[in-house]
Formats: structure tokens, C-alpha cells, sequence
């Protein structure tokens, strides 16, 4: 089935069965391949993208529902000038090691911010229950979001 | 994991989904936030022939809420409930609940029509629609019928809702501004399923004895449903902590909760008693 949609800002256009899910999608079809897929049943929180403006497991989401919307991933929250002030305090914190699951907690911190730049540690750590991280032990990524709200506040997040 | 092959559709009218899922001889499944089914059909739990989208259904996705309770569309998400102000003082008890279901990605998806078709032993939305006596409305195709909550439920995954039939709305009953209740559940990982589940509320009558007492037990159980040996232990009573103590033992007593690899029968049971103390001392506040 054709789906079109913004992904990142501009439009695309592509044939996807009703079966393959949008995390796919964006990965074999699109070649964006930041947004990663760990447990492909709704569990891990990797594959996280923002789907017109709320987050959302792109692996529980099929491509062809997607269509008309605005698909945010984590390719669409980096400058090509700077790092943005989500990913130096997640650099400052050390708030990865593998970096396997960091695009699905860039993402997901990303929509919580943009809606609550004053969420508390506690909305954080509710917030980020629904990303699985196998390294750090969650603190310092706690800690990253929570120092990156300043950004958010004064607008100047992504 | 990857999904089995279907057919796909987004019909844009009601009538015309019904038709979609009727054409399908049972084989078609309705297909809402996707936040239960897709994950059974990635596991071969389920493997609908074809998927009937209900995202363009606007009619769906209403909350409205009056003098006569808060219906809410089959299409409202999680996330509606929680930015729905309303709610918090029109229907507490659900508002509560709603802030246990799985993760906050989940809940920018999940429906409560959804959630009610899966029925799952654990899930919030059915365990509440049980306790508060909501209707919920059904379209087939030969017309719309009302079922009660407490006869949608028959099992585990299993209720009352035919083939060709789509779940349209559900209907809470107006809650009195005075009402006390509560609700506890205990998972082990935060937005995890419910071990067990308590949700609760009375009344308050004239001589300030509980009345209208609504006990509900999800998780501990194969569907939702309310345990009237609890109720009588509380309506006609003050609610302290003797009369607590003995509505947590009766529904102890009530339960036959399934075992499995996450608790035993004896452990649930055990927990459920727990969490109605806590669900009521919370309501006696």
C-alpha cells in the first residue's frame, strides 16, 4: 500500500505491506537507521519515535496507520552544527554506554520535555519505566533529562 | 517479531467497519491503538485474516461527561483520560486506575475499547468498568446492543462481544461528589501487569455507615469481577479498621486466583486482601 508522510520534516512516499511495522519502515525502507529495534513487542522501548508530537513504540504501530502524520525520529533530533542540550547532558552524565537503547531515551525524553519542561526526577524515572537500558543503571540518564529541562524551558530544546 | 501477513482497511463510517469485520467470517479483527493486539499477533496468538482500522473514526474518540456520569468513546486513549481535567473529580476512581496502565508510550496509543475487547485478567479499564456497573454499547450487524460490564467478561481474553460486533462507547454511571474510594495494585515492574488489582468505593449513609459498597479485584482472578462476600462485610458498617480487616479476610476467603510463573494462587490471594486494607484506609481518609 502506498503511506505518505513527514518523516524528519519532509515528505515521504513509500509501498508498505499492512504487516510491516513503521520501526521497519523507517529502517529497510527509508534507511534511517537510528531508530532501533530491540524487542519488537512493545516491551523495550528502543524503537521509540514521536508520532505528531507523542511518543510511541514504532514497532506496535504499522506503517499504513501512519499516514497524513508527522514522524519524528531521533535522526530529527541532532544540529549538524552542535550537539542539541539533550545530547550533551546525556555526554556531560554519561547517560549511555552501548548506546543501544539512547534513541528510544533521546526521543522519549524529547516529547516528555517538549510537553512538561518542568517535569520533576519523579515524572522522569515514570516517564523513562518504558525504556529498558542494560548499562547504565537509569541514574545518570535521569540526571541528563532532568539537567536538559533548563533548554526546554527557554525554548531552545531541540 | 514480525507480524503475520493481513488484509488491511480503514473504513471511515461505522457502519461500514461492521460490514468489514461481518465480511470476515470471524476472521477479521478490529484494530485500535494496536497496543495488545499487535503484540499477540507478533507472538501468533492471533493472526487476523484482516485488520479493520478505527483511527479514522472521529466519532470515537469523545469524552463527554454530564449529570448522568462520563461516556467515553471506544477510540479514547489513556492519554486522553489523563489530560481529560474532568475526569479527576467526574469519575476519580478511573482517573487513578488509568495512571497504572503500562507505560507512558503505551498510553499515547492504548484505547479503552480496545482494552475492554482483549480483556485481559490484569487490565485496569475492564476491572474498572466492572466495579463502577458501566455500560458498554456495542454495534453489530443487526443494530446496537447495551451490555452490561459485569456480563461482558467470561474469562481471560474471552467476553461477550460477537465476531461482527465493535465496542462504540462505554458509559460510567454518575459519581456522587461524596462517594469515598480507591484503588492499589501491585505489579513487579513499574507499568507491568497487575499481580493483582483492587478497586474500590462506598457510600456514606445518614448514620455514617458504608452503603452502595463496590469491591472489584483484577489481576487475582480470570476476569474482572466484583466480590459481594467483601461488600457485605462493609455496607451497614463504619469503615474502621476492624471492618477493613474483615472485608480484606472475606475477600480473601472469595478468591480462587490463578497460579503462575510470577505468583502462586496463596500469594495472590494474599496480596489482594493487602490491597483492599489499603484501597479502603485510602477511601476512609
Amino acid at each position: 500500500m502506498r503511506v505518505q508522510f513527514e518523516l524528519n520534516g519532509k515528505p515521504v512516499e513509500v509501498d508498505a505491506l499492512p504487516r510491516t511495522h513503521l520501526a521497519d519502515c523507517i529502517r529497510h525502507q527509508l534507511m534511517q537507521t537510528g531508530t532501533h529495534v530491540g524487542c519488537e513487542h512493545g516491551v523495550c522501548g528502543a524503537c521509540t519515535v514521536i508520532v505528531d508530537g507523542a511518543a510511541v513504540r514504532s514497532c506496535l504501530i504499522l506503517a499504513v496507520q501512519v499516514e497524513g502524520s508527522k514522524v519524528t525520529t531521533v535522526e530529527g533530533l541532532s544540529r549538524d552544527d552542535d550537539l542539541t542540550p539533550l545530547q550533551k547532558a546525556f555526554r556531560k552524565h554519561h547517560a549511555l554506554q552501548c548506546g543501544f537503547c539512547t534513541p528510544g531515551m533521546i526521543t522519549t525524553a524529547h516529547a516528555l520535555l517538549t510537553e512538561e519542561p518542568d517535569a520533576d526526577r519523579d515524572r522522569i524515572r515514570e516517564v523513562l519505566s518504558g525504556n529498558i537500558c542494560r548499562c547504565t543503571g537509569y541514574v545518570n540518564i535521569i540526571e541528563a533529562v532532568y539537567e536538559a529541562r533548563e533548554a526546554y524551558r527557554s525554548g531552545v530544546g531541540k | 517479531m514480525k507480524f503475520p501477513a493481513f488484509e488491511y482497511a480503514a473504513p471511515s463510517t461505522l457502519a461500514e467497519a461492521v460490514s468489514l469485520l461481518a465480511a470476515g467470517r470471524g476472521t477479521a479483527k478490529a484494530l485500535a491503538g494496536g497496543q495488545s493486539l499487535l503484540p499477540a499477533m507478533a507472538f501468533r496468538l492471533a493472526m487476523p485474516s484482516m485488520l479493520v482500522d478505527l483511527r479514522k473514526l472521529k466519532e470515537l474518540q469523545k469524552i463527554t461527561v454530564s449529570e448522568d456520569g462520563a461516556r467515553l468513546g471506544a477510540g479514547v486513549r489513556w492519554r486522553d483520560i489523563e489530560d481529560d481535567a474532568r475526569l479527576r473529580t467526574a469519575q476519580p476512581l478511573l482517573a487513578a486506575a488509568i495512571e497504572h496502565v503500562a507505560h507512558y508510550q503505551i498510553r499515547n496509543r492504548g484505547t479503552v475499547g480496545g482494552s475492554l475487547a482483549h480483556a485481559d485478567p490484569a487490565a485496569e479499564m475492564p476491572g474498572i468498568a466492572v466495579t463502577c456497573d458501566a455500560e458498554i454499547r456495542v454495534l453489530g450487524p443487526k443494530g446496537e446492543r447495551i451490555i452490561a460490564a459485569g456480563h461482558f467478561f467470561t474469562g481471560a481474553l474471552s467476553t461477550t462481544l460477537a465476531d461482527d460486533e465493535l465496542i462504540v462507547e462505554v458509559s460510567m454511571p454518575a459519581w456522587p461528589a461524596k462517594r469515598r474510594w480507591g484503588f492499589e495494585e501491585l505489579a513487579r515492574r513499574r507499568g507491568d501487569f497487575a499481580l493483582a488489582g483492587i478497586a474500590t468505593f462506598y457510600d456514606i449513609d445518614v448514620g455514617g455507615c458504608a452503603t452502595n459498597t463496590h469491591i472489584g479485584v483484577i489481576g487475582a482472578c480470570m476476569c474482572p469481577h466484583r466480590v459481594p462476600q467483601a461488600e457485605k462485610a462493609l455496607n451497614g458498617r463504619v469503615v474502621d479498621e476492624t471492618t477493613i480487616q474483615a472485608a480484606a479476610r472475606a475477600l480473601e476467603e472469595a478468591l480462587e486466583p490463578p497460579s503462575d510463573l510470577h505468583a502462586s494462587a496463596a500469594y495472590r490471594r494474599s496480596l489482594a486482601g493487602t490491597l483492599l486494607e489499603r484501597a479502603l484506609q485510602h477511601a476512609a481518609k
